[in-house]
C-alpha cells in the first residue's frame, strides 16, 4: 500500500484544494495503517490541523481512530468541532517530536489551510516530510492541469516548500464510477508529466467501485471509506 | 443537462445566485456560510457586479434596500443571528415592495448560539421578526441541487412579485458537498435596461421612458393610506399562497406513521423510514418545500384510516409543529421528535422514538 518513495518518511502532509477529500483520505489511510503498519515506525498519529472548515474535520472520528491505536491531535476541545476559533492544541507537537511516530497531517484546504503549517516548519525537514497534494478533478477549481497547478502554487507558497506527489481522489460521492476515477487519473498523470512529481495513488470509494476496475488503468490504488459522511445524507 | 460538478453547498448557492441574475452582494462573514461572501468577493466583479463587505448585517440589509431600490439585483446571505439583525430591513423591503433574495444558512440558537446546523429559525423565516403586516416567501430545499434550482429562480421571482424571496438552508446544507448540475446563466438585465424592466425603480428622472417620477417609500402617514397599502400587499400575499406553495409527499398511502420534515431533517427521516420498514412499519413523509406559504393542503393527503401518528420532526423545539397542527386540523394528535442547539439525531434514534409513539397509540 505504501509506495517506496514514502518509506523512511515520518511526516505525511496531506494538502490540496478545498474539498478535494483530504480528510477522508487521511482517515482512510490511518485506518488502513492501523491494520497493517508498513511505515517502519511503531506509533501512528493523525494531526488535524484544519482550522478552515467548521464541519467534517478528522477529529470528529477521534473515538474510532483511537480505538484502533491512531492517536488524534487537533484542537484544544478534543473531538468537539463546535468552535469557530482558529485554535490548535499545543499537543499537536507531541507526535512531531516523537521520532518513533508516523504522523499524517490533515491540513485545511487551499493556501489558507496550508498557512497554519508554517509554525511547525522546523519539524518538516526534507528527509522526514512528504507533501501529498490530493486532487479531485470533479471540483470546478481543479478541473484541468493549469487550474490545479495554480492552486498548488498558492499552497506551496504558503507552506514554504514544494509538493512532492499527488493522490488522485476524484469522486462524485455516491455517483462515483470507475470512469470518474479514471478522469482524475488522466488529470494527475498530466500533472505528473508537467512537474515530474509522482502520482502515488488512485483513490476509489470501496463501497462503490471495485479495485479490479481501477486496476485496469492504475498500478497504485488506495481504497477510501466514507468515514466522514453520514449515510442519511445520501437519502 | 450540464455536466455535474462536485460542490460545497455554500459555493453552489453563490454560483446559482450569480447564474440566476444576482449582481450585488452586501454581507458580513458568519459561520457556517462564510464561503458565500468569500465566493462573491472573488466572482462578482468578474461577472459585472459588485461585492461590498458591510460593517454589520444591519449595514448589509440597508445597502440592499438602497441598491435594490435603484433596480440592482441583490442576493444576500447570512446565518441565524445575522438574519435576526436584518429583520427591520426586511420589513422595510416588503413595505416598499423592493425585491431581493435572502439566504439563511441557519445554525443553533437562540442568541449567538453555536455553529452547528439548526432549524430553529422557522419562526424567524415564516413569521418574521420585523414590525408590521408582511410576508416573505421562504423555500426550504432538502439537497444542494434543489437549493441551486430554487436560488437560480429566486432573483427573477423576487422581481416579478416585488418582494424579498428567502431560502432557509441549514448549516449542514451549506457545508456538505454534493454533485450538482449548474444551470446556464440567465440573460442579464443591463443597467440601461433597468428603467424599462423595473419602472418603479429609482433610475433617475431622465431614464424614465414615460417621464414619470417615482418614489420608493415605506412611510405612509395617513392611516387610511397605510391600511389601503397593506390590504394591497395582502392581496398579493394571498395570491402567492396559492401560486408558490410546494411540497413533496412520499408513501402516504397506508402509512402508520407520517413524518413531517423539511431540509436536512427530511433526509434523515428518509433513512428512518427504511429502518421502520425493516421492522414492518410503514412510514410516509410530508416535506414542505415552501415553509411560507406552508403546504396545509398536503395534510388532506394523509390516509387517516391507516395513519396513527403524525410526527413533526425538527432541529428545533417544535416551531414547525404549530403549522403541522393547523394542517392536521385535529384529525390526529401531532407529536414531535426533535433535537436542537446544533445537535442532529441519528436515523436510528428517530426510528426508535417513532416506534414508541406508535406503540403508545395502539
Amino acid at each position: 500500500m505504501l509506495p517506496e518513495i514514502l518509506l523512511g518518511r515520518r511526516i505525511l502532509i496531506v494538502t490540496g484544494h478545498y474539498g478535494s477529500g483530504k480528510t477522508e483520505l487521511s482517515v482512510s489511510l490511518a485506518m488502513a495503517l492501523s491494520r497493517n503498519n508498513e511505515t517502519g515506525f511503531p506509533r501512528l498519529a493523525l494531526c488535524d490541523l484544519d482550522v478552515v472548515n467548521p464541519y467534517f474535520r478528522s477529529r470528529e472520528r477521534m473515538d474510532l481512530l483511537e480505538s484502533v491505536g491512531v492517536k488524534v491531535y487537533g484542537g484544544i476541545y478534543g473531538k468537539g468541532s463546535a468552535a469557530e476559533i482558529p485554535e490548535l492544541s499545543a499537543a499537536v507537537r507531541a507526535p512531531l517530536d516523537d521520532k518513533g511516530c508516523f504522523t499524517i497531517i490533515d491540513a485545511g484546504g487551499n493556501d489558507a489551510g496550508a498557512r497554519i503549517l508554517k509554525q511547525f516548519s522546523r519539524y518538516f525537514t526534507r528527509e522526514e516530510r512528504f507533501t501529498l497534494a490530493v486532487v479531485n478533478a470533479s471540483r470546478p477549481d481543479t478541473a484541468d492541469v493549469q487550474m490545479t497547478l495554480e492552486q498548488h502554487e498558492a499552497i506551496e507558497s504558503a507552506l514554504g516548500f514544494e509538493i512532492d506527489g499527488y493522490a488522485n481522489n476524484t469522486h462524485m460521492l455516491m455517483e462515483t464510477t470507475a470512469a470518474t476515477v479514471e478522469k482524475g487519473h488522466r488529470l494527475c498523470s498530466e500533472l505528473s508529466a508537467v512537474t515530474g512529481r509522482p502520482l502515488l495513488w488512485d483513490c476509489y470509494p470501496e463501497k462503490l467501485v471495485s479495485a479490479a476496475d481501477v486496476e485496469k488503468f492504475s498500478s497504485a490504488t488506495l481504497p477510501v471509506g466514507m468515514y466522514m459522511r453520514q449515510t442519511w445524507l445520501d437519502k | 443537462m450540464a455536466e455535474k460538478v462536485l460542490m460545497k453547498g455554500n459555493e453552489a448557492f453563490a454560483e446559482a445566485a450569480i447564474r440566476g441574475g444576482a449582481r450585488f452582494y452586501f454581507g458580513y462573514p458568519i459561520t457556517p456560510q462564510s464561503e458565500i461572501p468569500e465566493y462573491m468577493a472573488r466572482e462578482l466583479k468578474k461577472r459585472g457586479g459588485a461585492f461590498l463587505q458591510a460593517e454589520s448585517e444591519l449595514g448589509a440589509i440597508n445597502m440592499t434596500y438602497g441598491c435594490a431600490s435603484a433596480g440592482g439585483n441583490v442576493f444576500i446571505s447570512s446565518s441565524s443571528p445575522g438574519i435576526a439583525l436584518m429583520q427591520e430591513g426586511m420589513s422595510f423591503l416588503c413595505s416598499a415592495e423592493v425585491p431581493c433574495t435572502i439566504l439563511n444558512v441557519s445554525r443553533g440558537g437562540p442568541g449567538v448560539g453555536g455553529i452547528q446546523p439548526g432549524q430553529a429559525d422557522y419562526f424567524q423565516m415564516t413569521r418574521g421578526g420585523g414590525n408590521g403586516d408582511y410576508r416573505i416567501p421562504t423555500y426550504a430545499p432538502a439537497n444542494i441541487q434543489e437549493a441551486v434550482d430554487i436560488i437560480y429562480d429566486a432573483p427573477f421571482l423576487a422581481d416579478e412579485i416585488r418582494n424579498p424571496v428567502a431560502i432557509l438552508a441549514d448549516g449542514m446544507m451549506g457545508q456538505m458537498m454534493e454533485p450538482v448540475a449548474l444551470p446556464e446563466p440567465k440573460k442579464q438585465i443591463m443597467p440601461e435596461d433597468v428603467a424599462a424592466y423595473k419602472p418603479w425603480a429609482l433610475t433617475g428622472y431622465n431614464a424614465k421612458p414615460d417621464g414619470k417620477r417615482v418614489v420608493v417609500k415605506s412611510l405612509r402617514l395617513q392611516p387610511e393610506m397605510l391600511e389601503q397599502h397593506v390590504e394591497m400587499l395582502f392581496e398579493k400575499y394571498h395570491r402567492l399562497e396559492k401560486e408558490l406553495v410546494r411540497h413533496e409527499s412520499v408513501d402516504l398511502e397506508g402509512a402508520e406513521i407520517v413524518f413531517v420534515a423539511f431540509g436536512t431533517m427530511s433526509r434523515l427521516c428518509t433513512e428512518a423510514m427504511e429502518i421502520l420498514a425493516e421492522k414492518g412499519v410503514k412510514a410516509g413523509l410530508i416535506r414542505p418545500i415552501t415553509i411560507w406559504p406552508f403546504p396545509y393542503g398536503a395534510f388532506d393527503e394523509i390516509d387517516y384510516g391507516a395513519t396513527k401518528a403524525v410526527i413533526s420532526t425538527e432541529l428545533s423545539m417544535g416551531q414547525m409543529m404549530e403549522d403541522v397542527k393547523i394542517g392536521v386540523s385535529g384529525r390526529l394528535p401531532v407529536e414531535l421528535i426533535h433535537r436542537t442547539g446544533g445537535m442532529i439525531p441519528t436515523s436510528i434514534e428517530v426510528a426508535e422514538k417513532a416506534m414508541k409513539i406508535l406503540e403508545a397509540r395502539k
